[in-house]
């Protein structure tokens, strides 16, 4: 039965009474929703109890904003294939809302031309910040550390670099993201060819290790956590004030495996901060493009890290395109 | 004992003691299996979908045109439809008619068929002589009107402006973000032939310095919008000649002139090529077309671009030789003549 139910879709759902948390105060219940739902779909990928759910001032407000933002970029698409829904559908992922051509620089556009841009960002930077706040708050309220919300800040960061920090450093909202499924894969294509290859950027390099880091922290502490659970070591909290033979197991597998081994609580400081840092150096990189350095392929040069290939370019150098295409 | 050699698992043995006969599920598994070895096998032996490639720079920089061999195996059949046509005894007049697909083709003085034709000589003429460093960069092959028109009267691949592509927005977001020819599909600017190719618009976007203080859109500082049409430039580039960036660029400096090959010099020739044909034969000469001939959008007069000629080849018609049999088109100096 234990090997069923520890599964990646949980196959036994155990179910008892709500949760309802432990309400020291007597204010658990204000800002809250009242009736806790169990859905059995939600059993199969984790906790089956949904709800109650804490949206409060802050949350309303972020979910509000956010809403205007969505209808704004929704309808300005909209009215670029002249209110057809098929059309929208079948153009949504090339639709876009854009950023103001460059000519306006940082003055106030019409409507029609990055307008409605500035406008729809307006809401989502408050969107946003309505919910990076509700994070603090609820933290707060359950007397938690406030490591989500600085995670939270980490994103937050990135985002403010990309529509806010760097077009005013530039000089013009033009350099902001648009907002569309393709658009905004064409601005970080059309961004990095632009500024000389982002890959030469270091900060760059270091979102890139750090982001990948992260996915190898956490299939690692994942996989480690998972092995030792038949000794307990899913119970992570009390293996860190009380190790047991599961911490020594798992420490002693790295040991041998590598050397050297992480704490059962100082992993955990390993995958936030290298979370945390993918965002925080992307940020820096970005930050710098077109600020600081404008080339960074001529920059990496500049800096002996741009390394010479030996060797003839063209095809002619190496065989005939008569021969390529098995033309005599 | 079969079980200690093969170490079957435990599912197994469950699943033959609960219900040891079920035809079905052997039959599926069954099918399944040959299915899956036989897939294995067509991949692996004959390999359908393998591909060749041309090496186009240094190992190591993974720059590389690679295609089918599928594709590689079947020669542009336009060069057979030539070949058809044959030599029709040296008669220039005859020639254009097949070439063309007008079969009057010169024989009324007073056609505008007549008059555009003349201009195309001179043109086609011009492109010999003086744009040989492009045309003939691997070799004799030079131009004629088959070149362009494989026996239609009008040339597949031909261009219309489209932009502007929304009524409902104004600048850079009038330009882009929609499905069409021109954006090569993507969402990428659909202006870009008419600014670089008519226009004569700068398509470079990098600073050759690593510092170069400007505001986008002001100061010939190019923004991301100048980064995305040259995109779509580039995009269609990549199309005409059924090749990808490495085929001219190192891709990690697309800008470098130290790091580009012989190809893209050639295409740079080309650029300027297509520049001087729209503005001085292939527009002029629209002016002459009937209505239903012009741009469905603005009404403008069609024009050549890469894709043209190209079709979709690295070298148009494979690098067949189609000049050799007429000189009279391969000079300004020569005069074809017309009845």
């Amino acid at each position: 039965m234990i090997t069923e139910y520890q599964n990646i879709f949980n196959q036994v759902q155990v179910r008892g009474p709500a949760e309802m948390g432990t309400d020291d105060y007597g204010t658990l219940m204000e800002e809250r929703s009242k009736n806790p739902v169990f859905s059995t779909l939600f059993g199969w990928f984790a906790n089956a109890q949904l709800g109650p759910i804490n949206l409060g001032m802050a949350g309303f407000v972020s979910i509000a904003s956010g809403i205007v933002w969505l209808n704004i970029v929704g309808l300005n698409m909209l009215a670029q294939v002249d209110w057809s829904i098929p059309e929208f559908l079948r153009q949504l992922f090339w639709l876009a809302l854009e950023p103001p051509s460059p000519e306006y620089g940082l003055s106030i556009p019409p409507l029609n031309d990055g307008g409605w841009y500035i406008i729809a960002s307006f809401f989502l930077l408050f969107s946003v910040m309505a919910w990076w706040y509700r994070s603090w708050q609820l933290a707060a309220e359950q007397k938690m550390g406030k490591h989500v919300f600085w995670a939270f800040g980490s994103a937050i960061w990135l985002f403010l670099v990309l529509g806010l920090f760097r077009p005013i450093l530039m000089g013009s909202w033009s350099e902001a993201v648009p907002y569309g499924i393709f658009a905004h894969l064409d601005w970080t294509t059309a961004f990095s060819i632009r500024y000389g290859n982002l890959y030469y950027n270091p900060f760059h390099c270091l979102s890139i290790v750090f982001l990948y880091g992260s996915c190898l922290l956490f299939a690692m502490h994942g996989g480690t956590i998972l092995a030792v659970t038949r000794y307990g070591g899913d119970r992570e909290l009390e293996q860190i004030v009380d190790r047991g033979t599961a911490t020594e197991r798992a420490a002693l597998f790295w040991r041998w495996t590598m050397g050297f081994n992480a704490t059962m609580e100082g992993i955990h400081r390993w995958a936030w901060w290298f979370a945390v840092l993918t965002p925080i150096t992307g940020g820096i990189g970005i930050l710098l493009t077109g600020t600081v350095v404008d080339n960074w392929f001529i920059w990496a040069q500049e800096h002996y890290f741009a390394p010479e290939y030996d060797g003839a370019y063209g095809y002619d150098a190496y065989r005939t395109y008569e021969d390529f295409i098995g033309k005599e | 004992m079969l079980r200690k050699i093969f170490a079957l698992p435990d599912w197994y043995d469950d699943w033959n003691q609960k219900d040891p006969v079920r035809y079905t599920k052997a039959i599926v598994f069954a099918i399944l299996g040959v299915a899956v070895i036989s897939v294995t096998t067509i991949i692996v032996v004959i390999h359908p979908y393998g591909t060749d490639s041309l090496q186009t720079g240094p190992r190591g920089t993974g720059m590389s045109v690679p295609e089918f061999k599928f594709d590689l195996a079947k020669p542009d059949p336009d060069i057979a439809k030539l070949a058809e046509i044959g030599d029709l005894d040296g008669d220039i007049i005859k020639a254009m008619q097949a070439w063309t697909g007008i079969p009057n083709l010169f024989e009324d003085p007073d056609s505008y068929q007549y008059a555009v034709g003349a201009m195309m000589i001179a043109m086609t003429q011009n492109i010999n002589e003086n744009w040989d460093g492009h045309v003939n960069a691997n070799g004799e092959v030079g131009v004629t009107c088959y070149t362009c028109h494989r026996g239609q009267a009008v040339p597949s691949e031909i261009w219309f402006t489209i932009a502007p592509v929304t009524k409902a927005t104004a600048g850079w977001a009038s330009v882009q973000n929609r499905a069409t020819s021109l954006s090569q599909s993507t969402s990428l600017p659909s202006n870009a032939l008419e600014s670089y190719l008519l226009d004569t618009q700068t398509i470079g976007v990098h600073d050759l310095e690593s510092r170069v203080a400007g505001v986008p859109g002001q100061d010939d500082y190019p923004g991301i919008q100048h980064a995305e049409r040259t995109y779509a430039l580039m995009n269609y580039f990549s199309n005409s000649l059924g090749v990808n960036c490495v085929f001219c660029h190192n891709s990690r400096a697309f800008y470098d002139g130290g790091q580009v090959t012989p190809q893209w010099a050639t295409a740079n020739l080309g650029i300027l090529m297509v520049q001087e044909l729209n503005n001085d034969y292939i527009v002029p000469a629209g002016a002459l077309l009937p209505e239903e001939r012009l741009g469905p959008r603005n009404g403008d007069e069609p024009k050549v671009a890469c894709k043209t000629c190209h079709k979709g080849y690295q070298q148009p018609l494979q690098g067949t030789n189609v000049i050799g049999d007429w000189p009279v088109l391969q000079s300004t100096e020569e005069v074809v003549e017309l009845p």
